[in-house]
C-alpha cells in the first residue's frame, strides 16, 4: 500500500524536478495519445520538440520562439503575482483582447498621421485597456465578494464578442473590400511593432517581457510589496496581521496582471498579428496560466517555461502540417502538461510511504 | 515490567502499601488494553519507542507528557488512526490491531478529541448521526441522546444548533457521541482546556460515574493538579519513551512535572512593581461579529498601566480572538474606542499601531503569528518591519532581518538549525518562543498576548512567562489573554474574564478565589450541576 506522508518542509529538489518530470510524463502520455490517433509517437514528439530548434527549417522557426514566447511570458509574469497572493485572474485572454482593441483603436483613430509618440501612446492604451478589463472582476470582488475566477473567466467570452463586433464594425478596414478585420498595422510605420533586428523575432513585446521578468524578480525577492504578495498567498491571516490590506493587494495584483496582458495584446496586434480580426486571440491568455505554474510562479522559471510552451505551439503547428495531427491534440498536450505538473507537485510537499508488511 | 498498582487506590488511605503480594493478587484479571513494546517512527523523529502500558477496566489512567512526548501518537494508534511499526496491543487478551477508527470503535474504544469535529450549522442530533455507522431515525436518536445525557449528568438539548453551543456543551456532544456506542475504553485528549472550573466539576462527576460502571478512561493532560484529583494511575512519556509510572495522588505536582521535563525548572519570579501612566485604554469597545459564528464584542472598557500585567480569562470563543484583533488593528473600530498613551488609535491599521509601540501576539502560531512555509528571517519581517527598520524605501533589508532573526533565536533559546528554517519545522514551544521574542525585542510600549503558552512544553512555558514578567518589570504594559487560570494567577496583577463578548469587572488577583473566578467566567453557562 502506498501512502502520502507530509514532509517537514517542502522539498527543494522536487520543486525543481517536478516540472522536468512533468514534461517527461507528458511526452509519454502524449506519445500514447498520438499512437492511438494512428501516428508514430516518436516522430510526433520529435516533430514537436526537435524540429523547431534543430530541424531542416529551424532557421525559420527559431525566431518564432521569441514571437510566441514573448506574450506568454509577459502575461504569465503578471498572473504569477496574483497567483502568489491567492488572487486568481483566469481571464487574461479577455484582458489581452481588450488591450489589443484599445491599442489598435488609438492607431486606427490616428491613421494615417505619422508621429513618433504614436506607438508609446498605443502601449499606454493597451496597458489601460487590459487594466480596466481586469478591474471589472476586481471591483466586483472588492465590493461584493464575487469570485474573481468566474467573473474574469466569463469576461473572456464577452471580450471575444467585443472582438468580433469590432472586426465587423467600427474597426473594419474601409479599404478591405468587405472582409472582416481592421487595417494592417504592419503597413502603418508609426504604429508598427517591428522587429528590432530583422529576422530575429525580437520585437518590443519581447523586450517588455524581459523587463517584466527582471522587475518581478526584484519585486518578489527584494521589495516589501513582493514580500506582502508572498505572505498573503501563503498565510492570509498572517498578512493581515502584518498590516497588509487584502482588498488593496487584490486590486494591485488584478491590475498588474490585466495591464500586462493588455500590453501583450497590443504588441501582438501591432506586430506579428498586424490587425484586429475575428480570430485574433490564439489562447495565449489561457496558456500563460500553464506557463506561470510550470515556471513555479518564479520569474526565471516562467521565462524558461514560456520558451517551452512556445516550442509546443510551434512544434504543434508543424505536426499539424506535416503529420496531420488535429489542433485539439496539441491543446490536449499542453493541458496534460499542467495536469501532470500539478500531480507531480504533490511530491514537493509529501513523500511516498510504502507500508511494509508483517510489522504488526 | 512495571510494578502493578491497585486499580483504585483509596485516596483516603495515604499509607496504602504499594507493592505487597496482596495487591498482586488483585491483579489476576487481564488488563482491558495491554500495549507492549510499541514503536512508531516518522522521518527524523521517533514518536514512540518501546512503549508498554496496561489499562484496566474502571480506572482513570493519565497519560502525561510535554508536547511532542508522543501522547497523541500513542492514542492515535489505539484509535486506529495510525499503525505501529512494531510491537502490539491486546484487548481483553486478544490481539488488537485496528486498521481504522471504525474497527477501534467496534472493539469498544471511543475518543474525544481536543479539537471538536462538529458542524456548526447542524443540530446536536444531526451531528451525532453523522458519526454513526447506521444512524437511527432522528426522533429515536434525539430520545437516546436525552437518555444518555441525563444518565450521565451531561445536560444537552439534542435539537440545538451546534454553532450556538459553548465549548463545554460542544464537548458534551462529543462525549455523548462516544457514550452512545457503549465504549469500554474512553480516550480523552486534554478535555478541560476549554472548560470553566464548574464545567470541569460536571465532567469529572461524569467520568467517575463511567468508571464506576467499569469503563476505562485514558486521560491525556498536562494539568497536574487535575490529574492528581481524578486519576488512579499515570504513565509519563518523554521523547516517545515511558519514563515512569506513578499514583498521582501520592506524588506531588512538582515531582510529576520534573519527570515530564526530565529536569527541574524555575518557576517565574514575580516582583512588585510601581505602576506608571495608563498605556492602553479601551473605551466602550463594541464590534459586530466578523463571521456567522463569531462573537460580538459588547461595551468593553479597561485600562492598563505601564508595568502592569492584566490577565484576561474566559472560556474559548467568548471574544478573545475578537478582542485581540480589535487591539492589534486587524479589525478597526471607531477612533475613540482604543487609546494608546492618550492618543486615539481605534481607526489605525496594524502597521501604524506597531509603529506607535502597540505589539500583539495572536493565539494561532502557524498561519496567523507566523507564515508556516516561510523562513524565520522572513517571519521576522512580518511584524518587525516598522520598529526594527527592516524595510527601507520600500525594500526589505534581508541582512538586517536575518540578524534580527538570529538575535531572537539566541536570546529566546529557540531550538532550530538557524534563521533559514521554515516556521513549520519548529516545534510548538520553539515557534512560540520565536513569535513572543520577535515582539519583546522590538521594545513595545504595550504587549498583548493571546494564549502565550498554549500547547507549549513546561520549560518553554516557564521561559515565556518569565519574559512577560521581565517586560512588565521594565515598565511595559502587558495584557495576557489565556484560558489557563494557573498561568493568569501566576502572571497578572489584575484579572478580568470575557463572557459572551463582555468583560467582567477587573479584580486584583491576590484576593480572588477559584469560585469567584468561575463566576466571573460566566459559571457553567447557566447549567445546573450534574445530579449523579
Amino acid at each position: 500500500m502506498v501512502r502520502l506522508e507530509r514532509r517537514a518542509k517542502p522539498s527543494a529538489l522536487w520543486a525543481v524536478l517536478a516540472p522536468l518530470v512533468a514534461v517527461l510524463i507528458t511526452m509519454c502520455a502524449g506519445g500514447i495519445l498520438f499512437a492511438v490517433l494512428g501516428k508514430d509517437p516518436f516522430e510526433a514528439i520529435a516533430t514537436i520538440f526537435w524540429e523547431p530548434l534543430f530541424g531542416e527549417f529551424a532557421e525559420f522557426y527559431r525566431p518564432q520562439l521569441l514571437v510566441k514566447g514573448g506574450p506568454l511570458v509577459l502575461i504569465a509574469i503578471g498572473l504569477s503575482l496574483g497567483f502568489r497572493a491567492g488572487v486568481w485572474n483566469i481571464g487574461a485572454e479577455g484582458q489581452y483582447i481588450v488591450g489589443a482593441l484599445c491599442g489598435a483603436g488609438v492607431a486606427l483613430a490616428a491613421y494615417p498621421a505619422e508621429h513618433a509618440l504614436l506607438f508609446p501612446a498605443m502601449i499606454l492604451a493597451g496597458l489601460a485597456g487590459g487594466w480596466a478589463w481586469a478591474m471589472i472582476p476586481a471591483l466586483l470582488k472588492w465590493r461584493f465578494g464575487a469570485s474573481e475566477i468566474l467573473v474574469s473567466l466569463m469576461l473572456v467570452y464577452v471580450a471575444e464578442r467585443l472582438l468580433k463586433a469590432m472586426s465587423l464594425g467600427v474597426m473594419k478596414n474601409p479599404d478591405g473590400m468587405g472582409f472582416p478585420g481592421s487595417r494592417n498595422l504592419q503597413d502603418y510605420p508609426s504604429a508598427h511593432n517591428a522587429e528590432i533586428f530583422a529576422d530575429t523575432g525580437l520585437h518590443w513585446g519581447v523586450v517588455a517581457a524581459l523587463i517584466a521578468v527582471i522587475a518581478s524578480y526584484v519585486l518578489l525577492s527584494r521589495h516589501v510589496l513582493g514580500f506582502h504578495i508572498r505572505l498573503s498567498g501563503q498565510a492570509p491571516r498572517a498578512a493581515r496581521f502584518a498590516g497588509v490590506s487584502p482588498g488593496r493587494l487584490m486590486l494591485f495584483c488584478m491590475g498588474v496582471s490585466g495591464a500586462l496582458a493588455g500590453a501583450a495584446g497590443l504588441f501582438e496586434v501591432a506586430g506579428p498579428a498586424g490587425q484586429i480580426g475575428i480570430s485574433f486571440n490564439a489562447g495565449y491568455g489561457f496558456t500563460a496560466i500553464i506557463v506561470a505554474f510550470l515556471g513555479r510562479l518564479h520569474p526565471v522559471g516562467i521565462a524558461l517555461a514560456g520558451a517551452l510552451m512556445a516550442l509546443t505551439y510551434i512544434g504543434g503547428e508543424i505536426a499539424q502540417g506535416d503529420l496531420g495531427l488535429p489542433a485539439a491534440a496539441i491543446q490536449l498536450f499542453q493541458g496534460m502538461l499542467l495536469f501532470f505538473l500539478l500531480a507531480v507537485d504533490v511530491l514537493t510537499h509529501f513523500r511516498l510511504q510504502f507500508a511494509r508488511k508483517g510489522t504488526m | 515490567m512495571y510494578y502493578p498498582l491497585p486499580p483504585r487506590p483509596c485516596s483516603a488511605n495515604r499509607d496504602y502499601p504499594r507493592q505487597t503480594t496482596a495487591i498482586r493478587e488483585t491483579r489476576v484479571t487481564e488488563p482491558l488494553l495491554r500495549i507492549s513494546g510499541v514503536t512508531k517512527t516518522y522521518p527524523g523523529v521517533i514518536a514512540n519507542e518501546d512503549v508498554s502500558l496496561d489499562i484496566h477496566s474502571g480506572e482513570v489512567h493519565a497519560l502525561l507528557g510535554e508536547n511532542g512526548a508522543g501522547k497523541s501518537t500513542l492514542v492515535k494508534m489505539i484509535y486506529g488512526l495510525i499503525r505501529p511499526d512494531s510491537g502490539g496491543m491486546q484487548m481483553n487478551g486478544a490481539p488488537f490491531t485496528p486498521t481504522q477508527p471504525r474497527a477501534a470503535r467496534a472493539a469498544g474504544v471511543g475518543m474525544v478529541f481536543q479539537h471538536f469535529s462538529l458542524f456548526d450549522a447542524l443540530s446536536v442530533a444531526e451531528n451525532v448521526a453523522l458519526g454513526m455507522e447506521d444512524p437511527p431515525r432522528q426522533r429515536d436518536l434525539a430520545a437516546r441522546i436525552q437518555d444518555v445525557s441525563q444518565a450521565y449528568g451531561l445536560p444537552l438539548d439534542p435539537h440545538r444548533i451546534v454553532g450556538d453551543l459553548s465549548a463545554g456543551e460542544r464537548q458534551r456532544v462529543e462525549i455523548i457521541r462516544c457514550l452512545l456506542q457503549d465504549p469500554r475504553l474512553l480516550i480523552m485528549d486534554e478535555p478541560t482546556s476549554v472548560l470553566t472550573p464548574q464545567e470541569v466539576d460536571i465532567l469529572f462527576q461524569t467520568l467517575r460515574k463511567l468508571t464506576d460502571e467499569g469503563v476505562a478512561i485514558l486521560y491525556i493532560s498536562h494539568k497536574l493538579e487535575e490529574i492528581r484529583s481524578l486519576c488512579e494511575r499515570a504513565t509519563i512519556l518523554r521523547r516517545g519513551r515511558v519514563v515512569g509510572q506513578c499514583v498521582p495522588r501520592d506524588s506531588s505536582a512538582r515531582e510529576m512535572a520534573e519527570m515530564m521535563v526530565g529536569s527541574s525548572f524555575a518557576a517565574p519570579a514575580r516582583t512588585r512593581r510601581d505602576l506608571g501612566d495608563v498605556a492602553l485604554e479601551v473605551r466602550a469597545l463594541s464590534l459586530p461579529p466578523a463571521h456567522a459564528f463569531g462573537t460580538a464584542l459588547r461595551d468593553i472598557s479597561f485600562a492598563v498601566r505601564r508595568g502592569e500585567v492584566l490577565g484576561l480569562g474566559g472560556v474559548a470563543g467568548n471574544g478573545q480572538d475578537e478582542l485581540l484583533a480589535a487591539i492589534s488593528g486587524e479589525r478597526r473600530a471607531a477612533r475613540d474606542m482604543v487609546h494608546l498613551s492618550g492618543d486615539p488609535i481605534g481607526h489605525l491599521g496594524p502597521a501604524a499601531r506597531r509603529g506607535k509601540g502597540l505589539l500583539t501576539v495572536p493565539e494561532e502560531r502557524l498561519g496567523h503569528a507566523a507564515a508556516p512555509d516561510m523562513s524565520l528571517t522572513e517571519n521576522a519581517v512580518v511584524t518587525g518591519a516598522q520598529r526594527r527598520a527592516l524595510v527601507q524605501r520600500g525594500f526589505v533589508q534581508w541582512g538586517t532581518a536575518r540578524r534580527f532573526a538570529e538575535e531572537i533565536i539566541a536570546q529566546f533559546d529557540v531550538r532550530t538549525p538557524g534563521p533559514d528554517s521554515a516556521a513549520r519545522a519548529l516545534s510548538g514551544g520553539n515557534l512560540q518562543k520565536f513569535v513572543i521574542g520577535r515582539e519583546v525585542l522590538q521594545a513595545p510600549n504595550v504587549l498583548v498576548v493571546n494564549q502565550p503558552t498554549w500547547g507549549v512544553d513546561a520549560a518553554a512555558a516557564a521561559a515565556i512567562r518569565q519574559a512577560l514578567l521581565d517586560l512588565a518589570a521594565d515598565g511595559v504594559a502587558v495584557i495576557c489573554i489565556s484560558q489557563d487560570l494557573d498561568e493568569l494567577m501566576e502572571l497578572s496583577d489584575r484579572f478580568g474574564a470575557l463572557n459572551e463578548g463582555r468583560l467582567s469587572a477587573l479584580r486584583a488577583t491576590d484576593a480572588l478565589s477559584v469560585e469567584e473566578i468561575g463566576l466571573m467566567m460566566g459559571g457553567a453557562h447557566g447549567m445546573v450541576m450534574a445530579h449523579v
